[in-house]
């Protein structure tokens, strides 16, 4: 007969409107600024720089290569190289990056830094409340902004962060094996400095990792 | 008694207690004025009260919140909402016809207000009490059609003309039925007096009221009577007009700020009017459902089943999608148009048939029976669904 389905459908708003009061799951809605959902790993903001140890100057992984400028779509990352070299944790001169600047309003979250970056430098955050005030100087984040500790990384994305750790501490293993034998032969030669080190150094690459 | 006498009529015996200040050639038209402003404080208080109802209701049945940030649990929202409406920026486009788009919210919501003035809100207490009132009612109402036409017109913008033609076609269709299911119970109540019409349905047999609504006809006066006035204020799910998914906000899309808060006003104005209209010829107007319950304020029982009828309309929104046009239009003409006419006979017959089990019977069956053979003639869903063809197309 008609309005069987609209006795129905009015039982089944009626069923919900009152169900909505009795069981809280019903409720999908979060009240954001109260409450937030954890982010699911696999999250991405906006990049950030990683740094070893306690320090983010000296433990600063970027070696100001330029690759993720050179390859940023919507060029919002600004590089100055340094001229002079600081020592890294291993002790050998780096470059490093005077000026680090990325714009977080022209990004767009792509991670095409980090797939480019050899030295593990730059990786995506998970901050997405950055509002601010000043468009140019708010979301314009310099180099000091954007340091976060390694620690900060394993805390966020833990998988990731464990597989970088483990191919960097391979590398540094081959590192260090490669100046024992370096430093064996020289002792062996004990004559001659050996220049094959540095030019040995730059294709494996992570020279500029802390030891930590 | 007598103290829920005083409480019953505190509005009155306080309005005679004003006026008595004003010298006395100006006190009717006081008395006047302290109606119309006491009308529109509570109708627009109670215009507030049912937009939060309204949009904390829709939530709780989508499973959703509702507004909950302005002020304890979003009370404050209808303020902020006001506050909104004022103090935004006032488009006009320069093509329109300056003053008729001004006007058509204006009398939009001048029309509703007019409505009040012949409603019973509680003993005594009909702002006018005039012998055509049902009838009055009815002409102001329709003057909304008015201002729509005014407002989709002047706008100049082809969605404000396409939702002022299908308000236009809708609110004409609708308003037959509407009348026809009205006119049952000014048959019997042989008066066009609203006033009259409440107080016969004010007494008691035993402990049953003789509602309109308690009669075979008038229980179908008054579902089609709602089904009619929830087309006529153009709400959901006959809210084609403002379709907001086809023809964007229809006729009242080129208006903002608070222009666009008086056609929303206008429109919950001409729900709750309808409705107070609808519980003045059905359900007895001001009084009590029970005879042991006439201690409360006959005023205080006019709001309840306000309210209660309101919730009524919000439950239907959240229930049912929109129409088609044409379905619309079929539904108005092919089963409203002739349910209301069976119901007419009915009523006729129930006048002049002996008081009895008898005429309980005849009477339902006259209107249950046409209600399900017309019932399947437009139930679309029995139906062949075929894939339509387009004949010139392929």
């Amino acid at each position: 007969m008609l309005g069987r389905g609209i006795v129905e459908g009015m039982l089944e708003t009626a069923r919900n409107f009152l169900g909505s009061y009795v069981s809280r799951e019903r409720l999908t809605t979060v009240q954001y600024p109260e409450e937030r959902l954890a982010h699911i790993e696999n999250a991405r903001s906006f990049p950030f720089l990683v740094y070893d140890g306690a320090d983010w100057q000296a433990g600063m992984r970027c070696v100001s290569c330029q690759i993720c400028e050179k390859e940023c779509p919507p060029k919002c990352i600004y590089i100055e190289k340094s001229v002079d070299k600081k020592p890294d944790a291993v002790g050998r001169p780096q470059n490093y990056p005077k000026v680090f600047n990325i714009d977080v309003s022209v990004c767009m979250s792509c991670q095409i830094c980090v797939e480019v970056c050899p030295f593990d430098a730059i990786k995506m955050d998970v901050e997405y409340e950055l509002g601010a005030h000043d468009r140019f100087g708010g979301l314009l984040l310099d180099k000091q902004r954007l340091s976060k500790s390694n620690e900060y990384y394993h805390r966020i994305h833990p998988t990731e962060a464990a597989a970088v750790d483990a191919a960097l501490a391979e590398e540094r293993a081959k590192m260090q094996a490669k100046q024992q034998a370096a430093a064996a032969a020289a002792a062996a030669k004990a004559a001659a400095p050996v220049a094959a080190t540095p030019s040995a150094a730059i294709p494996s690459a992570p020279a500029t990792e802390g030891k930590a | 008694m007598t103290r829920a006498v005083a409480v019953d009529q505190m509005f009155v015996t306080l309005n005679h207690a004003l006026v008595a200040y004003v010298p006395a050639v100006w006190r009717p038209l006081a008395s006047a004025v302290l109606g119309v402003v006491t009308v529109m404080v509570v109708f627009l208080t109670l215009f507030a009260l049912t937009v939060l109802l309204e949009r904390k209701g829709l939530g709780r049945m989508q499973n959703r919140y509702g507004p909950n940030r302005v002020g304890p649990w979003g009370i404050l929202q209808p303020v902020a909402d006001g506050i909104k409406a004022i103090i935004k920026e006032d488009v006009v486009p320069q093509s329109a016809d300056h003053a008729v788009h001004f006007l058509a919210p204006v009398l939009i919501v001048v029309a509703a207000f007019l409505n009040y003035a012949v409603i019973p809100v509680g003993r005594g207490m009909a702002l006018t009490d005039l012998n055509a009132g049902v009838l009055f009612f009815f002409a102001i109402s329709s003057m909304v059609e008015l201002g729509v036409f005014m407002a989709g017109w002047a706008s100049r913008s082809k969605y404000s003309l396409f939702g002022a033609m299908r308000a236009i076609a809708q609110m004409i269709s609708y308003e037959v039925p509407m009348l026809l299911a009205a006119t049952a119970t000014v048959m019997v109540a042989g008066t066009l007096s609203t006033t009259r019409i409440v107080e016969m349905q004010a007494t008691y047999t035993g402990q049953i009221p003789h509602w309109f609504v308690l009669t075979p006809w008038g229980f179908t006066g008054f579902c089609l009577f709602m089904v009619a006035a929830t087309a006529e204020s153009n709400r959901s799910p006959f809210d084609l007009p403002e379709g907001e998914s086809e023809i964007v906000a229809g006729y009242f899309i080129e208006y903002s700020g608070f222009k666009f808060a008086l056609f929303f006003i206008g429109e919950y104005l001409g729900m709750m009017a309808t409705s107070a209209m609808a519980i003045t010829l059905f359900l007895g107007g001001w009084s009590a459902p029970l005879a042991c319950l006439q201690w409360f304020p006959t005023w205080g029982w006019f709001f309840v089943k306000l309210v209660a009828l309101l919730c009524g309309f919000i439950w239907m929104r959240g229930t049912l999608p929109r129409l088609r046009m044409d379905q619309l239009m079929n539904f108005s003409w092919k089963f409203l148009l002739p349910m209301t006419l069976v119901n007419l006979v009915a009523t006729g017959l129930w006048r002049f048939l002996p008081v009895g089990w008898e005429r309980w019977l005849i009477c339902g069956a006259l209107v249950v029976v046409p209600y399900a053979l017309l019932g399947r003639s437009i139930n679309w869903q029995g139906r062949k669904v075929a894939v339509r063809r387009y004949r010139y197309a392929e």
